[in-house]
């Protein structure tokens, strides 16, 4: 099966879920507070992140762009010069070096982006996951403003998708194709954890440092290690980004500096974001952050 | 209306000459004026279609600094909409009578400021073709369906008091301008005009009317500026994370509408040569007024620096640094001197408190409040969120040329207006003239115009008095 076989199949799969789920609640936050109401039967998905930051060495050691980025990249088409996961090199406290973050959408529980949405183009599913739905938004950028964690990202000009984007079903679970003038960011593939797989991001993550996994169930795996969530981060300090804003972000981080993946703080920088697929299709215009 | 107080024949003559004067002839200079108007309003349009053809990538926005000259323009102009209200709302309610020969020109400034701020967010829009789904999905939790319902209220509820106070001009248009007049005018006229006779049951219809939509706009013009300010103060961002916000924008509002009149007035008044009725005292009082704005906006800036800059917070040192010693110092110095030092100076000193230094203050503090919305919206976004280098802005031809057809769309429908509607409430002025000196004061003159004290007795009549040969 070619690679849009595979996801044209799952987008189908996508978007009857989502219409079943979705379409109802689509502009209501209130919908997250009741989820049993939402004719899910059993137990709903709470889908969460643990990004252990004592492995991650914004891939430093292999000399390559961070891969969980270009992972994301591919297999969203996400235009030039969109990161929807950005690993930002922050330093650290006293001057002693820096460490590596990589930053999905935090897919916030209390999400400042889906309070201002004028028109519920951005909302929670009853999942806890927050999405975009591009047919819906008007691009006023206002939850541009409200996220303070600096994860979305707007379509300024026509941005460029390739052939095959065409003849996809869009989903907001699968934001392709892209909208000129309306805002993206990362969509936590909820498609692709309904058919058991690992997000992008997760796959693409050459240390497993990135953990997906279910609040509800409390286990989030790698790829290749499964982990208890709740005693994962208690015993590893686990925190999240900005947590006083009262945000509830559901994407946790274990502290580290990339020591597991033998990173010395002091060793800095990283190679470039590369968007390699839009180099194959002609007459992309990007733009700068 | 002539029973109010002795009147002389020659002066109402003469306000009605001069006040119906625009609507009978037009010069050459005013077509040419309307040309330049339109040419930069066409080039305003041709920008804007390159900004629908390629989308907002033409703008100097871009992801970390997502507001620019669009929604700081939005900001100003609403602010602006605020002249009408303080003049002929607030004023008329403590029954200040030396504003109403320009009452008529500030309500012009609520609505079409109103008009022309509420095309910005449309422009800024990235889906302009999808505006309806506002009505469609709107959901009342965000602060931009507030705005959109302030708004549209204030912009509906000042149409009407724009239109209240005109229906007696109407009428004396329809009555005075005569069969010279050409057709459209004259049906014009007789239909706006919606039959009024003066009849005392029509006035006090109109008394009613005027008195209730006087009050009921107050607060809906506060509440406009207040939720305009929240599409700000509702975020996190650590320079608009205030609860100052709401008042602070009130008050520019009011200041920079003052200033707009003030030079609306000084403009039309050598134009239209209405000396006679816009006299210094206007000004004069206006100019305290923008002085006394000048403290209070001195004071909320001061309230938003001692009290964040005391505690320092990471992002706002950053802000702070930024505004007084970084890129935006230069307009942030000016934004102090030339919007509220200066100005108040000028006011301060009896040399330069004349129509022409009280027209330079106020031109100062509009350049001072347009520049205020940017140091406001730029540099709050400036500060970074994550690990990144702050992100420079700057403003394109698009949006620079946008701004321009907005302003000259503002200066075009006033144009009109100016030429359509009587641009002195003639009579108004003639009902709140002040008891002649010289005249015989009718009985009632007390009862019918208590509220008028020495220091606010009118002051249009002084002129006229003199060319009358009389001493004031």
């Amino acid at each position: 099966m070619g690679i849009l076989g595979r996801r044209s199949l799952l987008r189908g799969l996508a978007v009857a879920a989502v219409g079943a789920v979705a379409a109802p609640l689509a502009s209501s936050r209130l919908a997250t507070a009741s989820p049993t109401a939402a004719g899910t039967p059993g137990r709903l998905r709470r889908w969460s992140m643990v990004i252990d930051l004592r492995k991650c060495d914004g891939c430093q050691s292999i000399g390559k762009p961070p891969q969980c980025t270009e992972a994301c990249i591919q297999g969203h088409f996400a235009p030039e010069p969109m990161e929807w996961i950005q690993v930002y090199e922050a330093p650290l406290a006293e001057q002693a070096g820096t460490q590596f973050i990589p930053t999905p959408c935090q897919h916030c529980q209390n999400a400042p982006c889906v309070n201002v949405c004028p028109v519920g183009a951005t909302f929670a599913t009853p999942e806890g996951t927050v999405l975009i739905d591009q047919q819906r938004c008007i691009g006023c950028r206002l939850c541009m403003e409200a996220c303070m964690y600096d994860r979305r990202f707007f379509n300024w000009g026509s941005p460029a998708q390739p052939p095959q984007s065409l003849f996809m079903d869009y989903s907001p679970e699968h934001q392709t194709p892209a909208i000129r003038g309306t805002v993206m960011k990362c969509d936590f593939c909820p498609d692709m954890a309904r058919a058991g797989r690992l997000p992008y991001c997760a796959q693409g993550c050459p240390r497993g440092a990135i953990y997906y996994g279910d609040l509800e169930e409390d286990l989030a795996t790698n790829g290749s290690e499964v982990v208890k969530m709740s005693r994962f981060l208690t015993e590893n300090n686990g925190y999240r980004l900005k947590e006083d804003l009262g945000t509830e972000p559901r994407v946790h981080y274990i502290p580290g500096h990339g020591e597991l993946a033998g990173r010395k703080p002091t060793t800095t920088g990283r190679k470039p974001t590369e968007w390699p697929w839009q180099k194959t299709i002609g007459g992309a215009i990007p733009w700068q952050r | 209306m002539a029973e109010v107080a002795y009147v002389p024949p020659a002066w109402r003559e003469r306000l009605e000459t001069r006040g119906l004067a625009p609507l009978r002839s037009t010069g050459a200079r005013y077509w040419a004026w309307i040309g330049f108007l339109v040419l930069v309003i066409a080039w305003a349009v041709y920008q804007y279609a390159t900004q629908l053809n390629n989308g907002l990538i033409v703008t100097g926005m871009r992801d970390r600094i997502s507001w620019g000259v669009y929604i700081i323009s939005f900001v100003f102009f609403i602010g602006i909409s605020h002249a009408g209200t303080l003049l002929s709302a607030i004023l008329r309610v403590t029954k200040a009578r030396w504003q109403m020969s320009v009452t008529r020109m500030a309500e012009f400034i609520t609505v079409v400021a109103l008009m022309v701020g509420a095309l910005f967010p449309l422009i800024d829009m990235g889906r302009v073709d999808r505006v309806l789904g506002l009505l469609q999905y709107g959901r009342w939790q965000s602060p931009l369906m507030w705005d959109i319902f302030a708004i549209t209220t204030y912009l509906t509820g000042s149409t009407l008091y724009l239109y209240l106070p005109i229906i007696p001009d109407f009428a004396l248009a329809r009555d005075r301008l005569g069969p010279t007049a050409p057709r459209w005018r004259r049906v014009f006229y007789e239909v706006a005009a919606l039959g009024w006779r003066g009849t005392p049951e029509q006035r006090k219809l109109l008394d009613r009317a005027m008195t209730t939509m006087m009050i009921v706009i107050i607060p809906v013009a506060v509440s406009v500026h207040t939720v305009v300010s929240w599409i700000f103060a509702m975020t996190l961002r650590v320079a608009f994370n205030s609860t100052v916000f709401g008042p602070f924008f009130v008050a520019g509002a009011i200041f920079s509408g003052i200033a707009a009149i003030i030079i609306l007035m000084a403009v039309l008044r050598k134009l239209l040569h209405l000396e006679e009725w816009i006299t210094r005292t206007q000004f004069l009082y206006l100019g305290y007024m923008l002085a006394a704005f000048t403290l209070i906006m001195a004071y909320f800036n001061l309230q938003e620096l001692v009290v964040s800059g005391y505690k320092m917070e990471s992002g706002q040192t950053f802000h702070f640094a930024e505004l007084m010693t970084g890129p935006f110092a230069p307009a942030y110095i000016y934004y102090w001197i030339g919007g509220m030092v200066i100005p108040g100076l000028i006011m301060l000193y009896p040399r330069t408190r004349t129509i022409a230094g009280i027209t330079v203050a106020a031109v100062l503090v509009l350049v001072a409040m347009w520049i205020e919305r940017f140091l406001i919206v730029v540099p709050g976004f400036r500060v970074p969120l994550m690990a990144y280098d702050a992100r420079n802005y700057f403003p394109t031809l698009v949006e620079w040329s946008i701004l321009a057809g907005a302003v000259a769309l503002f200066m075009l429908i006033i144009s009109v207006f100016a030429k359509v509607f009587p641009i002195i409430s003639i009579w108004e002025v003639v009902e709140h003239r002040g008891p002649e000196p010289g005249a015989p004061a009718p009985a009632d003159v007390r009862r019918v115009r208590p509220e008028v004290r020495p220091g606010f007795a009118p002051v249009a009549t002084a002129a006229a008095l003199e060319s009358e040969g009389v001493r004031p």
